[in-house]
């Protein structure tokens, strides 16, 4: 970064009234085109940054500087179609976009307003180029309350998120609401835990309100673990001003002088751009003593985790923030009475935090409007797995697992029919088909066998084995459980092993019996979260697709022709063109023929790695 | 005082008392195994569980770790906890079958087969060797090392610690490496030798109900209670 004059200390609460208001204007008089370049961690992998390169390319030869603003934003949410643009002031919605799409991009659009066809995204159904971003039918049906500014936003300008009307709900806060008010409205609100448990989120600040202490904490959990949820990095890395407001709200409601953002170290982009934001909010004086010359005072850190799934879980972040090893410890007292080094503590998730300035901004009544009876507001899931459009959605709460699935997520690629969705992450639950009307709160889901969790949401066609999702699963639970406790370490250890066996065809009835008493036992008797939710995998599976286990055990057959002690290839001599694609492919040499005659495989040495499907186009390789 | 109810019973618990603490105080027997008097509470083996609270909102928690609250109901032998602490057991006797203490508590819990593949492993990681040697002998020369599945008890980088003055503080506490059982085959890896205890009301009532903890082998309380009843205690209309 290049060296720049120290930002001044807003000395008041009218000094960042007025701060504000100035960037609001500055903002709202914009003439000049914004190019905002959808650069978080998934555009990066996707490669925004030569993308970025080659526009500032483009801009300086161009002559364009003047004109043109380019914005490295956050994550805009549309994974499929990264990395994409949108051309402010009309909103023009460019996607999956590569450097030599540049100068087109410059002379047609920018210069001459016209819109070039080939970077629209084609509606798969209608054939339709929607222009817009809010026309493509992937955000059509959401409400973006908490993603939504990414794309308007530099994550590293402060003045940025001021220009949006950042921080003017920390304003009304310090001006006008005492902390009781504050938790009064979020209470109204119906807030409740983003993370995954769903506690009400002013309850809890209630409960440490009213603990009597020198000294109160707060945390940010931001350490995400479920395979393929990524809201919380989205979120820290394309508005970590949001959060931080949060937490500045979440601290004068609760009294808490210091706060911790417990990230894990996996995200660097998110651990840079947060630990970005503290700093500039220090120094303009958002944080640290007498805040706007009030005599409220609150400090933020960072600690960084190490990716441990279990430090998610509350007590094990605590300890692992002192130092200690990450491992859980029994509630109560929970960390609202006693929490870090033994001081009350309100740990809220990312996205908690991220709801918390709206709800000051637009009231607890408007908040409250959203969403179903026990379930208000927003959600935001990532929705990836088997279908058309990955991405990050943020619905309201009470949506359909249909209108997620194929309303926003496009349905399932390659004509392939739905079979399930997990959410939750590792220890959610898998739903079938027949509950694909259910709307999703927290309630509902718990009642199906499932939890909300963090708001991964894994989409499965028919091509997937149930049982081999439970064995994926408990996999990678046997390895993320703390071992602390007999009932998780041990139990989902055997529960691994008694689903291997089944899926390699060595299961027999009885051991069935056994998997669903381990199951209930494991989530009786661990002492976490993890454990408690860890059999959630098998015996939502088991609940819902018992006849794929049966077949497994009884006719040593797998239905969906995953699991390769069980399955067979072959190829269909009537179908067959002898093409010699497979045999190209085959890292084996298992299969042998000539052009235009048909091929042989042969099964000694086939290690079913499925490449010879992959490559048939005319489908003569039978799998069974 | 704290007043609260344990197995039907009206019982007071002091200030800071665990569950465990409470039931003892009142001859109400809880299996413990890695709990010990002198050390600081652990809660991983499990076996101390109790049910707490009613209704469809009842659960589980380790009585070693749980505080005495207000007006708790306490449930320590229902069938739900049975079947769990039964199962903690089949889990232990899987990884250390030579163990007489965790062989004992099969026998005394009626867990007759070992339905999981037996791993000599001869350790269940209840970690009281940890805290003895921290603890105790203010030693603090082994711990844990790696997590889940690959969780084991080592010296720090697994070579002999300087901190360790061989003390045998480790060896003495450990409910696995010392008391040896002779008895198990290796196919089964059940003794049920020395202690085979058949509680014979549980059947009838959901619930041990044995105020004598005899385990209700004398069977006095199923004959006066011909009819089985459904929940805790109370008859099925």
């Amino acid at each position: 970064m290049s060296p720049r004059k120290r930002a001044k200390k807003i000395a008041s609460i009218s000094d960042l009234q007025t701060l504000i208001a100035q960037q609001k204007g500055r903002r709202q008089m914009e003439t000049r085109t914004v190019i905002a370049v959808s650069s978080g961690t998934c555009g990066q992998a996707r490669g925004s940054l030569r993308l970025i390169e080659a526009f500032k390319k483009g801009l300086r030869q161009d002559g364009l500087q003047e004109k043109v603003t380019l914005k490295a934003t956050g994550c805009h949410g549309f994974c499929e179609a990264e990395p994409n643009v949108i051309i402010y002031p009309q909103g023009i919605f460019y996607q999956k976009l590569e450097p030599k799409h540049v100068p087109a991009i410059l002379s047609r659009t920018v210069l001459n307003g016209e819109i070039i066809p080939e970077f629209l995204y084609v509606d798969p159904v209608t054939g339709e180029k929607p222009v817009k971003e809010e026309e493509i039918p992937f955000y059509k049906k959401q409400l973006r309350l908490v993603l939504g500014a990414n794309p308007l936003l530099d994550p590293t300008s402060l003045d940025d998120y001021f220009s949006i009307g950042g921080y003017e709900s920390l304003l009304r806060v310090l001006s006008s609401l005492t902390p009781e008010e504050v938790i009064e409205n979020i209470i109204k609100s119906g807030l409740r835990g983003r993370g995954g448990a769903g506690f009400p989120t002013g309850k809890k600040w209630e409960f440490a309100r009213k603990q009597k202490s020198d000294w109160k904490y707060i945390i940010c959990n931001a350490d995400e673990g479920d395979p393929g949820a990524y809201m919380d990095r989205s979120l820290l890395e394309g508005n970590p001003h949001r959060v931080i407001e949060g937490m500045i709200i979440g601290a004068y409601a609760i009294g808490a002088r210091e706060g911790y953002v417990y990230v894990r170290d996996e995200y660097p982009l998110a651990v840079a751009h947060v630990t970005q934001a503290i700093n500039q909010a220090r120094e303009v004086g958002l944080l640290g003593e007498n805040i706007l010359g009030t005599n409220f005072s609150f400090d933020l850190h960072i600690a960084k985790g190490a990716g441990a799934f279990v430090c998610g879980e509350e007590t094990a972040l605590i300890a692992s923030i002192e130092g200690r090893v990450g491992e859980p410890r029994q509630r109560p007292p929970f960390p609202a009475v006693s929490g870090l080094w033994g001081k009350p503590t309100v740990i809220n998730n990312v996205e908690t935090w991220g709801n918390v300035p709206l709800i000051i901004e637009k009231g607890a009544d408007w908040f409250a409007s959203i969403g179903t009876n026990g379930s208000k507001g927003t959600k935001i899931f990532s929705l990836v797995g088997k279908i058309n459009n990955t991405g990050l959605v943020e619905v309201p709460m009470g949506i359909t697992l249909r209108e997620i699935i194929f309303d926003i997520g496009g349905g399932i690629p390659a004509g392939r029919k739905f079979k399930a969705v997990q959410t939750g992450g590792p220890s959610g639950g898998c739903l079938p088909e027949k509950l694909i009307d259910l709307p999703i709160d927290y309630e509902s889901l718990t009642q199906a066998g499932s939890i909300m969790g963090s708001g991964g949401m894994i989409v499965m066609d028919d091509r997937t084995c149930m049982v081999d999702v439970a064995r994926y699963f408990l996999n990678f639970l046997r390895d993320e459980s703390c071992g602390k406790c007999i009932s998780c370490r041990e139990g989902t250890q055997r529960l691994w092993e008694l689903v291997t066996d089944i899926t390699e065809g060595k299961g027999t009835m009885e051991q069935l019996a056994v998997l669903e008493e381990l199951a209930v036992a494991v989530k009786e008797a661990s002492l976490c979260g993890l454990g408690q939710t860890a059999p959630n995998p098998v015996l939502s599976t088991l609940r819902y697709f018992r006849d794929e286990y049966e077949a497994h055990i009884k006719d040593k057959r797998c239905p969906a022709g995953v699991c390769k002690a069980l399955i067979h290839y072959s190829i269909i001599a009537s179908k067959c063109t002898g093409c010699l694609a497979c045999l190209r492919v085959c890292p084996q040499g298992a299969i042998t023929g000539e052009l235009k005659k048909v091929h042989v495989l042969d099964e000694s040495k086939c290690i079913k790695c499925g490449a010879c499907f992959e490559a048939c186009q005319f489908n003569a390789i039978l799998i069974e | 005082m704290i007043h609260l109810i344990m197995n039907g019973l009206e019982v007071q618990a002091e200030e800071g008392w665990t569950l465990l603490d409470t039931a003892r105080f009142y001859g109400l027997e809880i299996p413990t195994l890695c709990y010990h008097d002198g050390l600081s509470i652990f809660g991983g083996c499990r076996l101390c569980l109790v049910e707490i609270g009613e209704g469809p909102k009842a659960k589980l928690v380790t009585s070693c770790t749980y505080p005495a609250e207000q007006g708790l109901v306490v449930h320590t032998d229902t069938k739900r906890v049975l079947a769990a602490r039964r199962m903690m057991i089949e889990l232990m006797l899987s990884v250390a079958p030579n163990s007489k203490k965790i062989q004992d508590l099969a026998s005394k819990f009626g867990v007759s087969q070992v339905r999981f593949k037996v791993r000599n492993e001869e350790c269940i990681l209840c970690g009281l060797c940890v805290r003895m040697c921290a603890e105790q002998m203010d030693g603090r020369a082994i711990g844990f090392q790696n997590r889940g599945y690959r969780r084991k008890i080592s010296t720090p980088f697994d070579v002999r610690s300087e901190e360790c003055r061989l003390c045998g503080g480790c060896m003495y506490i450990c409910p696995a490496c010392q008391l040896r059982c002779q008895g198990p085959e290796a196919e089964t890896a059940v003794c049920n030798a020395c202690l085979t205890l058949e509680p014979t009301c549980v059947d009838y009532y959901n619930e041990l109900q044995c105020w004598m903890y005899d385990a209700g082998r004398c069977g006095t309380c199923v004959r006066e209670a011909p009819e089985k009843k459904d929940s805790l205690g109370s008859s099925k209309p």
